[in-house]
C-alpha cells in the first residue's frame, strides 16, 4: 500500500512538473468550453439588418419596434432600393433586409391582406432560414395582437411547447458533449501518453526489474489522471452554470458517480492504448485520430445519430462517448433519475470490464 | 556455487534476421566482478537483459541466484539491481524522490540500507534537491547505482556503467565497484573500454554475439604469443600504412600515440631491417620498443581470427 502511494505521488509531481501536461490538462476543457460556449454557437445575436420603410404608418412601426427589442437583431433604418439593398449585401454589411411597401398599414386594414418582404442572404442557408423564421415569428405576433381586436370565428392556435430547453439555447446540447470530449481526451490521451514515456525513456526497464507488479503501476499511474478529470469536471460544470447559464435540474451526485464510471471507462481504453503502443507519437495518433474524432464525430452531440446511416449508427454504439453523452443529458437537462440510465450504465460498465481484461491480457511483463 | 548460470543462450531480432547472442555460456560465481568486454552491437546489453528477466531467449537456459530466468522472474526481480545503459531514473524528480522512490518500489527505506550507498550518496548529497535530468554524466552514474544498490541486491547487473563519462569519474566509479564486492555482492558489467578489463576479476570478450574468450585479464593477456612492439616516429598516418605494407610486419595497429606492431619472424634482425626501411622512406625520430600486450590487442588479435 505505501508503494503504491508512493507510486501515485511521483505521478503528480510527473503531472504538476511538466508545464505542457498542465496546459493541456486545464487548458483544453476551458478553451473549449468558451469556444463551444460563445464562437460556436448555432444561435444568432446582434445580425446587422436592414429595414426599409416605405410605408411608415402604425403597423409598420410597431413591427419595426418589435423587431428592435429583439435580441437577435441590430436594425438600421434606411430607404434602400433594390439596387442599393444589394450592394449592401454584397458587402457582406447586412444579412437581412426587410421592405414594407407604401400603404402597408391600410392594405392590412381595408384588404385584410398586406405584403412584405424579407430578403435574406442565403449563401449560408441554415442562417438564413433561423433569420427569417425569428422575422416571420414576429409579424405572426403582431397579426395575433390585431386578430384579438377582431375575432374571427375558427382559429386554430398550434401551442408549441420546447421542453426541457425552453428558450432552445445552444448550450444544453453542446455541454454534455463537451463533457463526453474533454474527459476522453484527458484520460484516453495522458494515461497512454504517460505510461508509454516511461517505456521510451527507458524507465520501465528498471521498474521491470522490481518487485513491483506491473500491472499496480499502470494502475497507479490512472489515479492522478482520475482526480483530475474531476477537478475538470468541475471547472466545466461551474463555467458552464454561471458562465452560461445551464440548466442543472438532476442530482450533482449521481453525476459525478456516472462520471467517474465513464473515466474508468475512457481510462482503460488508455491503458490498452499503451498496451499496444511504444512510442509517445503513436499513442498521441492513435488517441487522437482513433477516439477523438469518432467521440466528436458520433457521439451525437454535433451530428444526431439519428441522420446518420446504418453501418455508422451501429458503429456509433462502441464509442463510450455515446452513452455517456445521453446519460449526462438525462441527469442535467431532463433531471432524471437513475432508473432512466440504467442501461447505459450497464454498458459502459461492460466496456470498461472488457477494456481492462484486454489491457490485463496484453500487458508486457517483459520488454517484447 | 556460481550466482549466475548461462547455458547456450541464443537470441535473436526481427524475426530470426538479427542474431544478437549466438550461442553463449558461461557462469559467474558468488561475489565475483565479471566484466563483458566489447564494441556496440556485441550483444551484451542483450545477455543482461535476458539475465534481468527483461527479454526471453529463443535457445538456451539461464539462471540467477539458482533461480531461472523465465520461471522464477518474480524472484529474480526481488533480488538482483539493474541499472541500464541509457540513464533511466525520472529526469523531473529530485535527485533525493529518485532514491526514496527506489527504495519504496523495493520495500525498503534509504535508512536501513545506507551504510552501502554511503560513501557514493555523500557525492551527490549536496545536489539532492536538484532534478536528475539536470545532473553531470558522472553524477547521474552515481545516483543510477544508488538507485541500483537500495535493496541490497545479491546480483548487481551494470551495462556499460561507464560510457559517456568523465576518466576521473570513471575511475571513481571503479572504485566503488571493489568496494561493493568487497560487501559480497556479485557484479556484472559490461563496458566498450578495453582499459577497464582489468579492473575486473574474470571477463569474456565479445564479438558479434560470441564470447571470444573467458578468463582473467592476466591470463588473457599472457596467452598473446606473439613480441609486441609500439613505434612511434615523425609522420603517423604515413606510418600506419607503409607499416601495413611492409613484408615483416605480421599486424600493425593504431594504438594512442604509438603504433604496435608484430613481425611474421621474431627474429632479431627483423626490428633492424624494418628500421632501415624506415629510415629510407625518410622517417626522422624513430622509437621502437617491446611492450606487454594489452586486452586490446589481445581483443584485436581474436577479433582478426
Amino acid at each position: 500500500m505505501k508503494q503504491f502511494l508512493t507510486f501515485v505521488k511521483k505521478e503528480f509531481f510527473h503531472v504538476f512538473r511538466d508545464n505542457k501536461t498542465l496546459l493541456m490538462l486545464f487548458g483544453i476543457p476551458i478553451v473549449q468550453i468558451t469556444l463551444f460556449g460563445f464562437a460556436l454557437t448555432n444561435e444568432i445575436k446582434n445580425t446587422e439588418i436592414v429595414v426599409c420603410d416605405y410605408a411608415k404608418d402604425a403597423a409598420s412601426k410597431r413591427i419595426i419596434n418589435a423587431l428592435e427589442a429583439s435580441k437577435n437583431f441590430e436594425v438600421t433604418k434606411a430607404n434602400l432600393n433594390h439596387h442599393q439593398i444589394e450592394t449592401s449585401f454584397k458587402t457582406g454589411k447586412i444579412k437581412l433586409a426587410i421592405v414594407f411597401p407604401n400603404n402597408f398599414n391600410k392594405e392590412l386594414l381595408h384588404l385584410k391582406k398586406a405584403q412584405l418582404q424579407i430578403i435574406a442572404d442565403a449563401s449560408d442557408p441554415n442562417t438564413a432560414t433561423t433569420l427569417t423564421n425569428y422575422v416571420s415569428n414576429i409579424v405572426m405576433n403582431y397579426q395575433l395582437e390585431l386578430i384579438q381586436n377582431n375575432p374571427i370565428p375558427y382559429q386554430i392556435t398550434p401551442e408549441v411547447r420546447m421542453l426541457y430547453n425552453p428558450e432552445l439555447k445552444g448550450a444544453t446540447n453542446f455541454v454534455p458533449g463537451v463533457m463526453a470530449l474533454v474527459l476522453m481526451l484527458v484520460c484516453v490521451l495522458m494515461t497512454s501518453v504517460s505510461i508509454v514515456r516511461e517505456k521510451e525513456k527507458g524507465t520501465m526497464e528498471v521498474l521491470l526489474v522490481s518487485p513491483f507488479n506491473p500491472f499496480l503501476v499502470i494502475i497507479s499511474k490512472a489515479v492522478p489522471y482520475f482526480v483530475l478529470s474531476l477537478v475538470n469536471l468541475t471547472i466545466i460544470l461551474l463555467l458552464s452554470v454561471f458562465l452560461l447559464d445551464m440548466p442543472f435540474n438532476g442530482s450533482i451526485i449521481l453525476l459525478f458517480t456516472v462520471s467517474s464510471l465513464f473515466i474508468i471507462t475512457s481510462l482503460s481504453l488508455g491503458l490498452m492504448i499503451s498496451n499496444i503502443t511504444n512510442s509517445e507519437q503513436s499513442a498521441m495518433l492513435i488517441s487522437l485520430m482513433g477516439m477523438l474524432i469518432p467521440t466528436l464525430l458520433l457521439a451525437g452531440f454535433m451530428f444526431p445519430i439519428e441522420n446518420m446511416p446504418k453501418p455508422l449508427q451501429f458503429f456509433s454504439n462502441i464509442i463510450p462517448a455515446k452513452w455517456y453523452y445521453i446519460i449526462v443529458k438525462s441527469i442535467m437537462i431532463k433531471g432524471l433519475g437513475f432508473s432512466s440510465i440504467i442501461k447505459e450504465t450497464l454498458i459502459l460498465i461492460a466496456m470498461t470490464i472488457f477494456l481492462l481484461l484486454v489491457s490485463l491480457k496484453k500487458f508486457k511483463i517483459r520488454l517484447e | 556455487m556460481s550466482d549466475v548460470i548461462l547455458n547456450n543462450i541464443c537470441k535473436t531480432y526481427n524475426k530470426g534476421i538479427v542474431l544478437a547472442v549466438d550461442d553463449v555460456s558461461f557462469s559467474v560465481g558468488k561475489g565475483e566482478l565479471f566484466g563483458l568486454i566489447g564494441p556496440d552491437g556485441a550483444g551484451k546489453t542483450s545477455i543482461f537483459r535476458i539475465l534481468t528477466t527483461l527479454l526471453l531467449a529463443d535457445s538456451g537456459s539461464a539462471s540467477v541466484n539458482g533461480y531461472d530466468v523465465v520461471n522464477d522472474y518474480k524472484k529474480i526481480r526481488q533480488h538482483v539491481g539493474y541499472m541500464p545503459g541509457k540513464f533511466s531514473l525520472y529526469q523531473d524528480l529530485t535527485v533525493e524522490e529518485n532514491l526514496k522512490f527506489f527504495a519504496t518500489v523495493f520495500n525498503t527505506t534509504i535508512e536501513a540500507n545506507y551504510e552501502l550507498i554511503k560513501e557514493i550518496y555523500i557525492q551527490i548529497e549536496p545536489f539532492k534537491k536538484r532534478r536528475a535530468g539536470k545532473l553531470s554524466g558522472g553524477m547521474k552514474q552515481k545516483l543510477a547505482l544508488c538507485c541500483a544498490l537500495i535493496h541490497r541486491p545479491t546480483v548487481l547487473f551494470l551495462d556499460e556503467p561507464t560510457t559517456g563519462v568523465d576518466t576521473v569519474s570513471r575511475k571513481e566509479f571503479w572504485d566503488m565497484l571493489k568496494r561493493l564486492k568487497q560487501e559480497g555482492i556479485t557484479i556484472l558489467v559490461s563496458t566498450p573500454y578495453m582499459d577497464e578489463a582489468t579492473l575486473c576479476e574474470r571477463i569474456a570478450l565479445m564479438q558479434d554475439g560470441k564470447i571470444m574468450s573467458i578468463d582473467t585479464p592476466k591470463n588473457i593477456t599472457k596467452q598473446y604469443a606473439e613480441i609486441l612492439y609500439a613505434i612511434k616516429a615523425s609522420n603517423m598516418s604515413h606510418l600506419l600504412s607503409d607499416l601495413r605494407l611492409n613484408k615483416l610486419i605480421r599486424s600493425c595497429n593504431a594504438f594512442g600515440e604509438y603504433h604496435h606492431i608484430t613481425f611474421n619472424d621474431d627474429l632479431k634482425n627483423s626490428k633492424s631491417e624494418l628500421l632501415n626501411y624506415l629510415k629510407s622512406k625518410n622517417y626522422i625520430s624513430i622509437e621502437i620498443k617491446q611492450v606487454a600486450p594489452t586486452i586490446e590487442d589481445c581483443f584485436i588479435k581474436l577479433m582478426n581470427k
